[in-house]
């Protein structure tokens, strides 16, 4: 009786959706792909996304997998997307190679392709609208650099190791560093995939292993705040270069346990993608990249318009 | 409680001596690691790092205490990563949106886990779902119920004064300046106390032994196997609901995506202790050491600066080669 019941449920359920989505089929709908969606940054994506969709009238959808190592997941989620019909869609890929067969399937079918967040390794993105996050690094290592004095041990906590924004944020810190401050020395790189509590770990790990460290850098809000909550908890003394916002890394800058952090723009990053995808299906030229901006912020501009208006919660 | 009077079974003795050389081989390969570990780096065997390795195993820890219960039991319980999530993310709605003090709020995430045990063990016998799946499917309940509650954001609990005393605090401090363990460590040991307390000294944890080896005796005994099931489900619920406590009060906040993955840490670490996924055999005591085994690893490799991806493997290397020689060790014995 019981299993009857449910089975009647999800029976129910499973045709109300039906419906639902054919009730959308008639109106210009955009399916955004993203990395992620219980991030806080990347709820600051879609509402970009939902201000654009209100603005221009289209029907904006927004899914993504539920961490930044489920490549396969978020291909499964692509394809649901193609097989609605789109006008156009956006796709924060997070394998740059394993998205390219089916967007191959969407040029075919004349759906044109938009990349946000990081790029995709192929000429079918009719444009790709991001953060340049090898040169928001940079800054993140100019700054570290500068609140070093130019000397001294160093670690990354990465949050991935193959996605492409993981890569550029590395990398774009690690060259920046070896170019400009040849007396830094990089002791570590790990990755905590984003994962607060294995950020911490990571973070306790290094600093037993090199009690003379003097700056640690955390790629994106995950690892940030691991390393902010493993320094407290080793009482140490280090300077903390973060990236991205929310409420932990706000509160830590204002305390003064993190020296600062890059933000991106992600509201500017969703609202941008919906825009670019509809100005494609209307087959408007559109530049190769599109810059969404970032800034650098600590105690002194936390509170500024500027910046406040590009940071979340 | 009928406690006193059935202390005195056959079964229990034996059953602990079987867990004996277990524990001393899990054991003897956590002295192993910790020794190999400190001749490679002098900064493994520091105080400070140390007690960083028994933080790291507090929640692992906690939670595979709990899930040693259902798995003596024959079963299995998936949803024990997501539902910490879900407890520490009612105790923050309870702390933080509604202002209540923090014993309610401790009070409120070990009631949570109660119930969602309550509810999986009820899945289990009244619904007769196999508890691989009913976990399974009460783990992306949780996930999504825990989304939904907070919508996608994290709750804070910095109005909340003591909270991350919880976990990060130190009680043992206050003692003993030069070893500040931290209080999260402190309840893993007094939960795994008393749960190993429950198991080897009482009814219920008779029953857990009995439900393992051989249910259908139990229940042919006249004993009403589904209620004490129920029961021993519950009761790693409110095991859960103490692991929210923990995980949240060291994040400071009731992260509402951490969680899934967790569950498949915590069985690692019972399997190493000994604890047998066919139900019927286990130690608490293995599993503590289990938790202790997989935190003396990750932290060892990572001081060691072994690449990342090495050290993933060298994790599930070491799971199996944990679980293989339990198999010599016992087909010996047989």
């Amino acid at each position: 009786m019981f299993t009857r019941r449910q089975l009647t449920g999800a029976v129910a359920a499973l045709s109300l959706l039906g419906s639902a989505g054919m009730a959308f089929a008639d109106e210009v709908y955009i399916p955004l792909v993203s990395k992620g969606f219980q991030h806080q940054f990347w709820q600051a994506v879609k509402q970009g996304a939902d201000k654009a969709g209100a603005e221009f009238g289209v029907k904006v959808s927004f899914d993504g997998p539920d961490n930044e190592t489920q490549v396969d997941k978020q291909i499964d989620m692509l394809s649901a997307a193609l097989a609605n019909n789109p006008a156009a869609i956006g796709i924060a890929a997070l394998d740059s190679q394993a998205v390219i067969p089916l967007l191959k399937k969407a040029q075919e079918a004349g759906i044109p392709v938009v990349a946000f967040d990081s790029g995709v390794d192929s000429d079918i993105p009719v444009t790709t609208a991001t953060t340049d996050n090898k040169a928001a690094a940079a800054l993140a290592a100019d700054k570290m650099g500068e609140l070093l004095g130019g000397e001294g041990k160093v670690a990354v906590i990465g949050h991935s190791q193959t996605s492409l924004t993981g890569i550029d944020r590395r990398d774009g810190f690690v060259n920046e560093l070896a170019a400009k401050f040849p007396k830094i020395e990089i002791v570590a790189v790990e990755y905590g995939d984003g994962d607060h509590l294995k950020s911490t770990e990571i973070t306790k790990a290094i600093l037993a292993a090199n009690p003379d460290i003097k700056g640690i850098f955390g790629t994106n809000e995950g690892s940030a705040i691991g390393v902010v909550n493993g320094v407290r908890e080793m009482g140490a003394k280090v300077t903390i270069v973060g990236f991205d916002s929310g409420k932990a890394q706000k509160d830590a800058i204002r305390e003064g346990l993190m020296a600062g952090a890059i933000t991106q723009n992600p509201v500017g990053i969703g609202y941008e993608t919906v825009k670019a995808a509809l100005a494609a299906s209307k087959g408007e030229a559109l530049p190769k990249i599109i810059d969404t901006g970032f800034y650098w912020y600590d105690a002194t501009n936390i509170d500024d318009p500027t910046i406040s208006a590009v940071l979340y919660d | 409680m009928t406690t006193a009077k059935a202390q005195p079974e056959r079964p229990a003795p034996v059953r602990r001596a079987g867990g004996a050389h277990q524990k001393l081989l899990a054991f003897a390969s956590l002295i192993v690691l910790v020794i190999g570990f400190s001749i490679a780096s002098q900064r493994f065997f520091q105080i400070d790092n140390i007690l960083s390795i028994l933080q790291a195993a507090s929640v692992n820890g906690v939670l595979a205490v709990g899930v040693t219960l259902i798995i003596i039991t024959g079963g299995i319980d998936l949803s024990i990563g997501t539902m910490m999530t879900f407890c520490a993310v009612i105790t923050g709605v309870v702390l933080t949106w509604m202002g209540a003090p923090l014993l309610v709020g401790v009070l409120t995430a070990i009631a949570t886990g109660a119930a969602c045990g309550l509810l999986s063990g009820t899945l289990v016998t009244k619904a007769r779902i196999p508890p691989f799946i009913a976990t399974l499917g009460l783990m992306l309940v949780l996930k999504g119920l825990s989304l939904i509650v907070t919508g996608t954001k994290p709750i804070y609990f910095n109005d909340t004064p003591g909270y991350t005393e919880i976990s990060t605090g130190s009680l043992v401090g206050l003692v003993m300046p030069q070893f500040p363990l931290p209080n999260g460590v402190l309840v893993l040991f007094l939960v795994a106390a008393i749960v190993g307390w429950i198991l080897t000294r009482t009814v219920l944890g008779r029953y857990t032994f009995a439900l393992g080896s051989n249910e259908e005796a139990v229940r042919l005994s006249g004993v009403n196997t589904d209620r004490w099931k129920i029961a021993i489900y519950a009761l790693a619920g409110a095991i859960c609901g103490i692991a929210g406590l923990l995980i949240s009060s060291r994040l400071n906040s009731a992260q509402p995506a951490l969680g899934l993955g967790y569950e498949l840490e915590a069985i690692a670490a019972v399997v190493i202790g000994g604890t047998s996924l066919s139900g019927g055999r286990g130690t608490i005591l293995g599993t503590l050491i289990g938790a202790l085994i997989m935190a003396v690893l990750t932290n060892g490799l990572r001081v060691l600066s072994v690449a990342p991806e090495w050290q993933t493997v060298v994790t599930g290397v070491i799971i199996i080669v944990a679980v293989y020689a339990d198999q010599l060790r016992r087909r010996k014995a047989a």
